[in-house]
């Protein structure tokens, strides 16, 4: 199939998901992503914003209403979309670079361009060093990096970044969200980011959507007037901080719902 | 490398200490020869039995190897199965449990009657005594893959072949190298237990299992005491080789095979 002229990125119309016959985790929620947005969904624990993306993905099928990607159902869109998982989700039995080349493997990429792009990969997010390193010898903040680097291995048009920082300690946190964005820069992609940090989602996002829980459903819809590139400064300035007291706000509003 | 002499040593120093205790237990209750030999006769009788020995150690070694061999391509193949349809799991897997209850001794009789006596049915005994823990093992290393994972490889569109090949198998290797562990020890007691009942009518002919039978109707303690620590020794390289190739292929990734001599 080829890629409608012209269609958003990522367009959900009226999506209901009920697990089981219960439970209502989202319900007719509507969004449209534009191409190289970057969107980030923010919201208390159970408002289904792991959901979404799964669904984005294709790994879960809604109980009603569509999802194109891209003009296209998930599952057809695949091939353009990587997905980041909280876990950097590394085998243990491969090393960095094996990893990093898992997408194009299993793509049936030829050997020798693939060698090539790992290793500018590598370079990229400054890794060239452990290459040839199993897992479990780096470090938490390393094996991100292993993991965003083989979802960019296979050049995607649409990242989906399920709470991938979730684990880390703030340090590494603050200087991998600075990446993000610099490898954003260099790629153009679209992203759906998900997260329970109020800073990382004003910093990363150009738009942050606010769920609400019980059922999910879309609370509020932010534009974030950030200058760009974001560097660190950007952090301590106060159009920075009058942002996320916004957000933070609002969060807060949708607990005592 | 200091660390590895120092656990040897000790070791070495239990060992020397449970003889020093067994020529004690001799000296202080005086126990008649025939009921426990001395460790100085048993020594003696090994000098002048070896050949027969080995014969006997080296008939079983091949037994049990030729069993363990069995059960792992069986047991894998089985696990695979297990994995890859979920109904057929449901359905047979609680008879995988049943060959881990079936009392060995009960069958080994009704085994040799079936295949005749010999090597092939001591083969049989071992290979469904060890059997079950691969079949268990492995099957839970191919089912009990993170569900994110599966979806990584989803995601690039993989194929089932590649799921299984890629992903699977290589999570399955820790799991399989346990149960192959579990069954390397139990695999030389089925076939010493297989050669009580079919074991070889020629003194000195067939395996430990048949000699320790026939030594200790003859009251040859010294030489019983020989066949004992011989089918030790047997179990013990058994479990060493495990231990070995399972460091040998996990120690780079897996974080269970890094230190073999602490299991």
């Amino acid at each position: 199939m080829k890629s409608v002229e012209g269609a958003p990125e990522i367009e959900i119309t009226g999506v209901t998901k009920k697990y089981g016959n219960a439970h209502l985790v989202l319900e007719s929620l509507d969004l449209v992503v534009a191409r190289q947005e970057f969107i980030s969904i923010i919201g208390p624990s159970g408002c289904g914003k792991s959901t979404i993306l799964k669904l984005i993905a294709g790994l879960a099928l809604p109980t009603s209403g569509t999802i194109r990607v891209d003009g296209m159902t998930p599952q057809n869109a695949r091939e353009t979309i990587s997905f980041v998982f909280q876990d950097a989700t590394l085998l243990p039995w491969r090393t960095v670079k094996e990893n990093v080349g898992l997408g194009l493997e299993l793509e049936h990429r030829p050997r020798d361009r693939s060698e090539k792009e790992i290793a500018g990969l590598l370079e990229l997010v400054g890794l060239t060093h452990v290459a040839r390193a199993y897992p479990r010898e780096l470090s938490g903040g390393m094996k991100m990096r292993v993991s965003i680097a083989r979802a960019l291995a296979t050049n995607p048009r649409l990242m989906l970044l399920d709470e991938p920082f979730a684990a880390l300690d703030e340090m590494s946190r603050d200087r991998l969200n600075e990446e993000i964005l610099r490898l954003r820069a260099e790629q153009s992609w679209t992203a759906v980011f998900v997260t329970h940090s109020v800073p990382e989602a004003v910093f990363l996002s150009d738009r942050i959507v606010v769920l609400a829980p019980n059922p999910g459903r879309i609370y509020a819809d932010f534009r974030v007037e950030l200058p760009s590139p974001r560097t660190s400064t950007v952090r301590n300035s106060p159009e920075f901080d009058a942002v996320a007291s916004r957000v933070a706000h609002t969060l807060r509003e949708t607990i005592r719902l | 490398m200091k660390q590895r002499a120092i656990t040897v040593l000790n070791a070495l120093a239990v060992f020397a200490g449970l003889v020093l205790l067994w020529q004690v237990i001799l000296w202080v209750f005086h126990v008649p020869p025939f009921m426990l030999a001395s460790p100085r006769v048993v020594v003696q009788a090994i000098g002048a039995r070896y050949p027969e020995l080995l014969n006997s150690l080296s008939l079983t070694a091949e037994e049990s190897a030729g069993g363990l061999a069995a059960s792992i391509a069986v047991g894998v193949l089985v696990a695979l199965v297990f994995a890859q349809f979920r109904w057929v799991r449901k359905m047979f897997y609680p008879y995988t449990l049943l060959l881990q209850t079936v009392p060995i001794i009960a069958i080994a009789p009704l085994i040799i009657m079936w295949v005749g006596a010999g090597t092939a049915a001591v083969m049989l005994i071992a290979f469904i005594i060890s059997l079950a823990p691969i079949i268990a093992n492995t099957t839970q290393g191919l089912i009990s893959v993170d569900e994110n994972l599966v979806h990584l490889f989803l995601m690039h569109n993989a194929s089932r072949a590649q799921v299984l090949l890629k992903l699977r198998l290589p999570h399955a290797v820790p799991g399989l190298f346990v149960g192959i562990r579990i069954a390397s020890g139990i695999a030389v007691i089925g076939a010493i237990i297989g050669e009580l009942y079919a074991g070889s009518s020629r003194v000195g002919q067939g395996g430990l299992g048949y000699s320790i039978q026939y030594a200790s109707s003859q009251l040859q303690t010294a030489y019983l005491f020989a066949l004992v620590l011989a089918a030790t020794v047997l179990g013990f390289s058994f479990l060493f080789l495990v231990m070995f190739l399972e460091w040998y292929f996990l120690h780079r990734w897996h974080e269970s095979a890094r230190a073999p001599e602490t299991e």
